[in-house]
């Protein structure tokens, strides 16, 4: 199979995103956006798991047997979660703290084990670990977007710097509390998901059940 | 026992792993098209959560938590760094021997969960549920009302949105938001409706 690296690099991005399209890794995903900073940090984590797990699994593929690569893969991604859990907890360790689980929930993040699973095992080690980081990005992008929305509706701030002055500070912004609870986040994924696919009408789903106008009737 | 049922409700309704914590949000979307599918993941996803939960607790305690091998004769060892790696091996070997304790015993029920059950090994929740019982230091007792309260929130949650998405395939919804788009908003409905609970302590 001819790998092209750029368009590899790319297409995850917007046009296959894994979270909009491919349905994966909206798990741990969410719960880090309050803020800008977390899902920096949230998308610089799962770009490196994804990254060097795509690189082993792709250089055993040919030495893996099929039966137990489940184990194998999941074995691989763990110990890489683990790995990269220390090094948070090593050098930003503040930080580690205000992700919580949410670092080691990586190992459960779907987007890790599908891309091992469907690229990694049939693609050589340069395309995977193109592969995986262009899906990290892909991921990080989504999270970025909605981690400043939420940060800047939510506090008037980005990275923890004020732009706005609240209202409790004497400035007129009053902060939208509701940007810095669960429910936004949803709301915004819903709406990325609308903007990208009214550009892309390709990715918009046949609908299971069909309204028809009824014959006589009125509307 | 009155803060054992309030850690109950908690884990039911205030603290629901998908709608507050966004937990096992994959599954949550993937298979929340009908009512029947959703209502047996749910049921496999409170078995699985019930035994897990204070399984792994009993392993953290007894193993993997800083000087916990002191029974051993190890008290200085500290193993927790390998708890990510025991956990999930954990879940994936709990849910193995669960799928073969109902096949042989409750072969309707194996029917009916079908291929649910093997699904859940790489549910965040499950992982998640862990995660937090360690994060939080429950106790054995507080770790089995824990994990039977996080299964029965998340199976009420996805039986709720299957409900809701088979009503609404008959809507008429904008082009790009026909299916995961709409799905996304409604979860965000329903997550705002719970956030109603958060003033039960």
């Amino acid at each position: 199979m001819a790998v092209r690296p750029w368009k590899t690099l790319t297409a995850p991005l917007i046009s296959d995103n894994p979270i909009t399209l491919q349905i994966l890794g909206i798990c741990s995903a969410l719960a880090v956006t309050t803020s800008l900073d977390t899902a920096l940090v949230m998308s610089a984590a799962v770009i490196s798991v994804l990254a060097l797990s795509g690189t082993s699994v792709s250089l055993i593929r040919n030495y893996l047997p099929r039966s137990i690569r489940l184990i194998v893969q999941i074995t691989i991604i763990a110990s890489l979660v683990i790995i990269v859990d220390l090094v948070l907890k090593a050098f930003v360790f503040e930080m580690s703290k205000r992700l919580s689980v949410f670092v080691g929930l990586i190992i459960t993040n779907c987007i890790v084990l599908a891309r091992a699973e469907s690229f990694a095992m049939r693609n050589g080690v340069l395309a995977s670990i193109l592969d995986g980081i262009g899906n990290g990005i892909g991921y990080g992008l989504i999270l970025v977007a909605v981690g400043a929305v939420r940060e800047f509706f939510g506090k008037g701030s980005l990275l923890g710097t004020q732009l706005l002055m609240t209202a409790s500070q004497g400035g007129g912004f009053e902060p939208l509390h509701l940007m810095l609870l669960p429910p936004s986040a949803f709301f915004l994924i819903g709406v990325i998901i609308w903007w990208i696919r009214s550009k892309k009408p390709d990715q918009v789903e046949r609908p299971e059940y069909r309204i028809q106008e009824e014959p006589g009737g009125d509307g | 026992m009155p803060e054992l049922s309030g850690l109950f409700l908690r884990s039911i309704f205030v603290e629901n792993l998908a709608l507050s914590f966004f937990l096992g949000m994959c599954t949550f979307l993937a298979v929340s098209r009908r009512v029947e599918t959703a209502f047996g993941v749910g049921l496999a996803m409170i078995a699985v959560q019930t035994v897990t939960v204070p399984v792994n607790n009993l392993i953290y305690t007894w193993i993997l938590a800083p000087g916990a091998l002191a029974w051993a004769g190890l008290g200085e060892v500290d193993l927790s760094f390998l708890k990510l790696i025991a956990f999930i091996g954990v879940i994936a070997a709990m849910v193995q021997v669960l799928e073969m304790a109902v096949e042989f015993h409750v072969p309707r029920l194996h029917r009916a969960l079908g291929i649910f059950l093997p699904l859940i090994t790489v549910n965040c929740a499950i992982l998640g549920g862990t995660l937090f019982m360690v994060e939080r230091s429950y106790g054995f007792t507080q770790s089995v009302v824990y994990g039977f309260g996080t299964g029965v929130g998340w199976a009420l949650a996805i039986v709720m949105l299957a409900a809701i998405r088979e009503r609404l395939k008959y809507s008429d919804v904008p082009d790009g938001l026909k299916g995961l788009g709409i799905t996304f908003i409604v979860v965000g409905i329903m997550s705002l409706a719970f956030m109603g609970f958060s003033g039960i302590g």
